[in-house]
Parts: C-alpha cells; structure tokens; sequence
C-alpha cells in the first residue's frame, strides 16, 4: 500500500478577475481621455480660483512661453490647411504640398512667416529646440501675429481665443498680444489657468 | 469562474470510462499583461485634468472713445498697480495726491483690501452662497442674482495698472482676487505718466 500523499494543490491562480479589471480600467481610460497636445514648449500657467472649463473645439491658442516668445494654433487639421493657404498666399511664401501637410500635423508653431519653410522642413525631432522657434512677431511696427489671427478668424468665424502663458512671462509680452487682439476687435479671450485651492476665507 | 474544467473526481465510481477530454482552461497572464500595458499607456498619454479658463472681456478699441468714459466717483476708484518682485501698489480716489500703499498678493493683503472696500456686495454674495446651499437654488437663479448683486452703484471700481517689471502671474492673480472679492466693474489699464511717478516717489 502506498503511502496516503499529501495532494498538493496547484499553482496555478485564475487570471481572469485579473483581466476583467484591466480592461474594465483600460476602457474607462479610454472612453474619458483626451490626449494631451503636444506643445513645442512646456508652459507653467498660473492658478486661479475660476472654474470654467474651456471647450474642446474652436478653439485658438496663443502660446507665450516664459522668455517671450509667441505660438500660434488652431484646432482641426483642415482648417489648419486653409490657414496656412492664407498664410502664405498674404505672406508671399511658396509652400510645397509635403510643407503643407506637415503644417497641419502641428498643433502649434511660432515662427516668423519667412522662417516656416526652413522651420517645416526640419527634422521632427529637432523642430522643439528653442532655437528654431523665433517666436511670432508681435510688435507694433512688424505684427505677423495679427494676420495669424485674422486669417484664423476668416477661415472659422466660431473660435475662441485662449491665451496660455506662462507665470514668468514679462508683463509687456502679455501686453503686445493683448493690444494686437484689442486693435483687432478681439475683446473676449480666455485666459488658462490651473485650478486653486478655494480661497481662505470660504 | 471562467475556467471551465472536466471534474472527474466525484463521480468515478459506476461511471464508464470516458475518453479523457483536454481542460478548456486558458492561460490569461498574457492577456492581462497587455491590459495593464495599454492601461499604462491611455494614462500617461492623457489629461485627465482639463485647464480652467478665466474669461475677461477688454474693451475694444472703438468703443472706448465714448462709451467707455463713464468717471467713476472718486470715492468708489480704486487703482491697484502691479510692480515687480510681486508688490501691488494701492490707492483710492483720484491720482493726484494719492497716499499710495504698499501691499502683496496673500489672502491678507490685496484681498484683505478689496474685500473692505467691497465689504457690502462680498457680505450679500456670501450670503446668497448660503441660501443656495442651503435651499438647493438653481444653478441659472443663482447666477441671476450674483449678478444682481455684483453690479451693486456702490461697488467700487478698479483699475488694474501693471507695470513692465511685472509678470503675467502678477495679472492672472489680480483678476482672480476681482473674482474672489466679488468686484465687477475694474479693468486692464495702461500705466500712465503720472502714476509711475507716483511709484517712483514712492520707491526712492
């Protein structure tokens, strides 16, 4: 007669609960994502205690980065195409179909009108460095930031504009970009900022 | 469970001998190896946060020839002028003569100041708060008598000034404080010539 084994149990653990919430968190994730928008700096907005939500679409960003310099974007590739058509036909700049192509894959740019051709055909992975990113002329005398929004506005009446700059941003900055909007008529803008704590006294 | 399988054990004795069927149980490590890969993926890749907005309305430049010369009593006016190294500069009434004061941007000070001039409205609004927490008021009539309440005669005016050594935090921060303290008439002013001399006095 055999020995009476001790059975021993298997290793083997059910994976299926397991599956079950990682797809269940995999959609969750899925359906309320948006992805974040690759933008050519990184931006530290200020906070404020206001809770108002800015919309998905329509909308026209101008970015200011901490040393000043000014980007430009709208949303929706096709509009972006009919944008830069107007661009470069006011601007007098020839852009190949690819250079165009590449415009539209870009979420935001800031270069001057004259630098975009050299700027569009660089390579992606050195279109970010700071030095090939001039900034958008803002200033009074050489204002290329106005036709941008010009030319965005025609081509679709129902933007919004945001403004996302960053904390350290030299006031006179702001001020170019908000008078160019003011001299254009662009009275209403947002402005993006973090969400505060609520304030101390409520 | 899922895991479907063929339970021999039990029922052994007077059975006839079946022919030995596979288990249909399936190996899901991988399975869930990928859930949790792309689980990493959707989180690192998306905002969850959505960016707040500050909505502010400037007047354009048309208007502003006539429309937008309404004098403010000198009683009511309140300039605040945003310097560097995050001081805020204040005076009330008229620029000539103005005993101007030094303050910064923490709940005690600009805030501390506005919610004093504005003490009237910011004691309605809050107890307009109160009531719709307790009464459980509608979003819509709630906004309809903040705003009500906000566009009070007596509510001071504020001009915000802001001077080329400060920064766009300086101004965020500043409208926020209008928001907390309930002011709705101020705006965005270009610094002039007589209030940068009156900072220049100020800051030997």
């Amino acid at each position: 007669m055999p020995k009476a084994k001790v059975k021993r149990k298997s290793t083997w653990v059910d994976m299926t609960a397991m599956c079950d919430v990682a797809f269940l968190l995999l959609t969750f994730f899925m359906l309320t994502s948006n992805f974040t928008k690759k933008e050519p700096v990184l931006v530290a907005t200020p906070t404020s205690v206001s809770e108002i939500k800015i919309p998905e679409t329509n909308i026209m960003t101008v970015l200011v980065d901490k040393t000043g310099k000014v980007y430009f974007g709208i949303d929706g590739q096709d509009k972006r195409r009919q944008l830069i058509e107007k661009m470069a036909s006011m601007y007098k700049v020839n852009f190949s179909p690819e250079e165009m192509k590449k415009y539209t894959l870009l979420e935001l740019t800031g270069n001057p009108m004259q630098a975009m051709k050299a700027f569009l055909n660089l390579p992606a992975e050195s279109r970010d460095l700071p030095q090939n990113n001039l900034g958008i002329p803002a200033d009074s005398t050489n204002n290329e930031f106005k036709d941008w929004v010009k030319s965005a506005r025609e081509v679709n009446p129902d933007l919004r504009i945001a403004i996302k700059a960053d904390e350290k941003t030299p006031y006179p900055v702001i001020k170019k970009v908000m008078r160019s909007l003011q001299q254009l008529d662009e009275s209403r803008y947002n402005l993006i900022t973090k969400l505060e704590g609520a304030p101390g006294r409520e | 469970m899922a895991e479907i399988s063929q339970d021999t054990g039990s029922h052994k004795k007077g059975k006839k001998k079946r022919s030995k069927k596979l288990p249909t149980r399936i190996d899901l490590t991988p399975m869930v190896d990928l859930g949790f890969l792309l689980i990493t993926f959707f989180m690192l890749a998306t905002s969850l946060i959505k960016p707040q907005t500050m909505e502010i309305t400037m007047p354009s430049d048309k208007k502003v020839q006539d429309e937008d010369k309404t004098v403010a009593k000198a009683s009511q006016a309140v300039s605040i002028i945003l310097g560097k190294d995050d001081i805020v500069y204040y005076y009330f009434g008229k620029t000539e003569g103005a005993k101007v004061l030094k303050t910064n941007y923490a709940p005690d000070g600009l805030r501390k100041i506005l919610l004093e001039k504005n003490f009237e409205v910011a004691q309605q609004v809050e107890a307009l708060k109160a009531e719709k927490n307790r009464t459980r008021m509608k979003e819509e009539d709630y906004q309809k008598k903040l705003s009500a309440l906000r566009a009070n005669k007596n509510a001071p005016v504020v001009r915000i000034m802001a001077t080329d050594e400060s920064n766009y935090k300086n101004l965020v921060d500043a409208l926020d404080e209008m928001n907390i303290c309930s002011i709705s008439r101020y705006a965005i002013v270009d610094l002039e010539e007589p209030d940068k001399q009156l900072i220049a006095n100020l800051a030997p």
